[in-house]
């Protein structure tokens, strides 16, 4: 029985098709610095017109697939296929692939529109069609009239989006972000990575963004392929990544969560304290991941039934952090849960009440069970 | 003390100017010295050149400089050596620092050292040095001749070509090192940008590398310039009387007619000289770009 729904696939819509939205196929993709795999042999479809975000940690292989994909790198082994043609051989210059640099890349001894106008340039366009498409590139990333700046005269936020226009201004087959945002404040992040997915839509180039940050590409994607040490661990949409983590990495990478280790009763049903939790196959350890805001406080009536599980603890700590309210509830002398609350009205009703005894409540189908022993 | 006063401004002011006044006093022993032996010594070389033979003021010596033949001889030569080692430090350190540019910065700075080796040497014994390889019956020649690259030993000394090659092999290490400096700036990421973006490696080169190096290269290439044009060791050496700089000939004045006028004339013509091609550098590159690397 699968509590969730299936999650609606991104939908190309024809209009999107009409682009150059390739998809990209990755098939055995091997790099080896000495004995360490920064990709082990990794698949990767990605399809036509969606934006994929590659999320892994620091040195998990996430930008050397990238600069792969890109061609600044040469694989040991591999394929890479844009559309069916395989561009594992082409130099980066002819694989007509778009690409946005973490330091953004922008020539500082040209002007705006020269710096969008390269590419096209390079590709004979020139006069009136150069300087319109240079003029429509910068309409689309909201710069008008910013095409006589030089970089320098430039804000962060600017500059990434003239790295953005200069990206896709000469219609690439597909388009690269390499954590594009990270050099910006939290606030201009955050609205880039409304208007980067706006510009994708409108676009409809495929896309593969790179990133460390779990919540910008929960916001952001399409699928996530999730990579640890050179490995692609999961690929699935954001709700599924964050619901069905495929095991400890995923759970404890993207979003917050406490692990907690099942035992089986005597008909084999897995449970935690006693508590019914799930079925699961034979062999292995399993684990349960819960996410803090998934958990609530419960009344000291309430009790485990069908729908939700009720667990019982001392109050160790609540800590007020402004959107919400991080309470830490032992079960017992080294298992500890986070809870976290909304701090609207009488949300928290055990407030000050530390070292009192409180109840805390999951929904069953909020329960997250991976197979493997504890991460920690 | 009324109850509005600024808290301590006197004393904080007096702090500050303090220390203000205690990290001025760091140049004062670099200003005593620049005034000792660089301002005062120039400004005797000055008054001595509108000296005349009578000890009143006169023209004479520039005066001098305009009638001779040799004079403008010297001048050019001055101009032809200083250029024609620039560009063959050009030549041969561009791309040098763009290799050293290109590796390790662990391996850059082991082969960086072969290039400061040879400007930690003596000036004087890497010129005598040149002058017993490229002799007649120097080490070149005769390994040349018996390779059969020519027939009869050339002469590569004494002349012209021994004064270049004397010269640019004194001088690379002044082109590379602000050359190389400023590659090492160039983020590397806009290569891959170019390459990006459809250029060729050529193209990104010409595009992008090389317009964003040329500050370190005119750096380099004025630091070479300004002291070819005050060089006195190689060409007297390497030259073997035929070359003749300004400065061999303000040396050979001194020596030969004891004339301290016309000597200074001279030194402040070169001076004058140098000043002015630091102005024009000055205005078609920003002059702080140029000289401290910054953009």
């Amino acid at each position: 029985m699968d509590r969730f729904p299936p999650e609606l696939d991104f939908a190309v819509t024809d209009s999107q098709k009409e682009t150059s939205a390739l998809p990209i196929t990755i098939r055995n993709l091997t790099k080896r610095y000495g004995p360490v795999f920064a990709l082990n042999s990794v698949d990767l479809d990605v399809r036509s017109g969606e934006f994929l975000t590659l999320l892994g940690p620091s040195g998990s292989g996430k930008t050397t697939l990238l600069m792969a994909i890109a061609g600044f790198n040469r694989p040991d082994s591999g394929s890479i296929q844009f559309g069916g043609e395989e561009v594992i051989l082409a130099p980066p210059h002819k694989r007509e692939v778009g690409m946005v640099f973490q330091s953004y890349a922008l020539f500082p001894h040209m002007s705006v529109a020269d710096n969008i106008g390269f590419p096209l340039k390079l590709r004979g366009i020139g006069g009136t069609e150069r300087i319109s498409r240079i003029e429509e590139a910068l309409e689309t990333v909201q710069l008008s009239g910013f095409g006589e700046r030089n970089i320098d005269q430039l804000s962060g936020g600017q500059r990434q989006r003239v790295a953005l226009a200069r990206a896709f201004v000469f219609g690439p087959r597909v388009l690269l972000m390499d954590e594009p945002l990270s050099a910006l404040d939290k606030k201009l992040r955050e609205r880039m990575q409304i208007e980067l997915k706006h510009l994708h839509r409108k676009l409809g180039v495929t896309t593969v963004y790179v990133t460390h940050d779990q919540r910008e590409a929960l916001t952001m994607s399409d699928r996530i392929a999730v990579i640890n040490d050179g490995e692609l661990v999961q690929l699935d949409t954001p709700k599924r990544v964050y619901n069905r983590p495929a095991n400890a990495f995923v759970a404890d990478f993207i979003g917050e969560s406490t692990m907690l280790p099942l035992t089986r009763n005597a008909t084999g049903a897995l449970t935690f304290r006693d508590q019914l939790v799930g079925e699961a196959g034979e062999g292995r350890d399993w684990t349960l991941v819960v996410r803090p805001e998934r958990l609530f406080l419960a009344d000291a009536a309430a009790e485990t039934d069908e729908r939700t599980i009720v667990l019982k603890g001392v109050l160790r700590e609540a800590v007020f952090q402004g959107e919400s309210e991080m309470v830490l509830v032992a079960l017992d002398g080294d298992t500890e849960l986070a809870v976290r609350i909304g701090t609207g009205g009488t949300a928290n009703p055990a407030g000050g009440n530390i070292g009192g005894e409180v109840y805390i409540g999951i929904d069953r189908s909020d329960v997250i069970i991976i197979p493997g022993g504890r991460a920690q | 003390m009324a109850g509005a006063a600024p808290l301590h401004e006197a004393a904080l002011q007096r702090q500050h100017r303090r220390e203000q006044w205690s990290i001025l006093s760091l140049v004062v022993p670099a200003m005593i010295v620049i005034i000792l032996i660089i301002l005062i010594p120039l400004s005797w070389l000055f008054y001595l050149s509108f000296l005349g033979d009578d000890g009143g003021f006169s023209l004479e010596n520039y005066h001098k400089m305009t009638q001779y033949k040799s004079y403008y001889r010297i001048f050019v030569t001055t101009f032809q050596v200083s250029i024609l080692t620039t560009l063959a430090c050009i030549a041969l350190g561009y791309p040098l620092a763009f290799f050293l540019a290109q590796l390790p910065p662990k391996w850059a700075g082991i082969f960086m050292l072969a290039v400061l080796l040879p400007f930690w040497t003596s000036l004087l014994v890497r010129t005598y040095a040149w002058l017993v390889l490229l002799q007649k019956r120097g080490i070149l020649n005769e390994f040349a001749v018996q390779i059969g690259l020519w027939e009869t030993p050339i002469k590569l000394v004494h002349n012209m070509t021994g004064t270049l090659i004397g010269m640019a092999h004194i001088m690379l290490p002044f082109l590379v090192l602000p050359l190389y400096n400023a590659m090492r700036k160039i983020d590397g990421d806009l290569m891959h940008a170019a390459a990006n973006l459809g250029a060729s490696p050529v193209h990104a080169f010409w595009r992008v590398y090389f317009p964003l190096s040329l500050p370190g290269m005119v750096a380099g290439a004025l630091i070479v310039f300004v002291l070819c044009l005050g060089f006195y060791v190689t060409p007297a050496v390497l030259g073997g009387g035929r070359v003749i700089m300004v400065s061999n000939h303000i040396t050979a004045i001194l020596e030969n007619q004891f004339d301290w006028g016309a000597a200074s004339a001279l030194g402040v013509v070169l001076l004058v000289a140098t000043t002015f091609t630091l102005y024009l550098a000055a205005r078609f590159f920003r002059f702080d770009a140029v000289l401290f690397g910054r953009d």
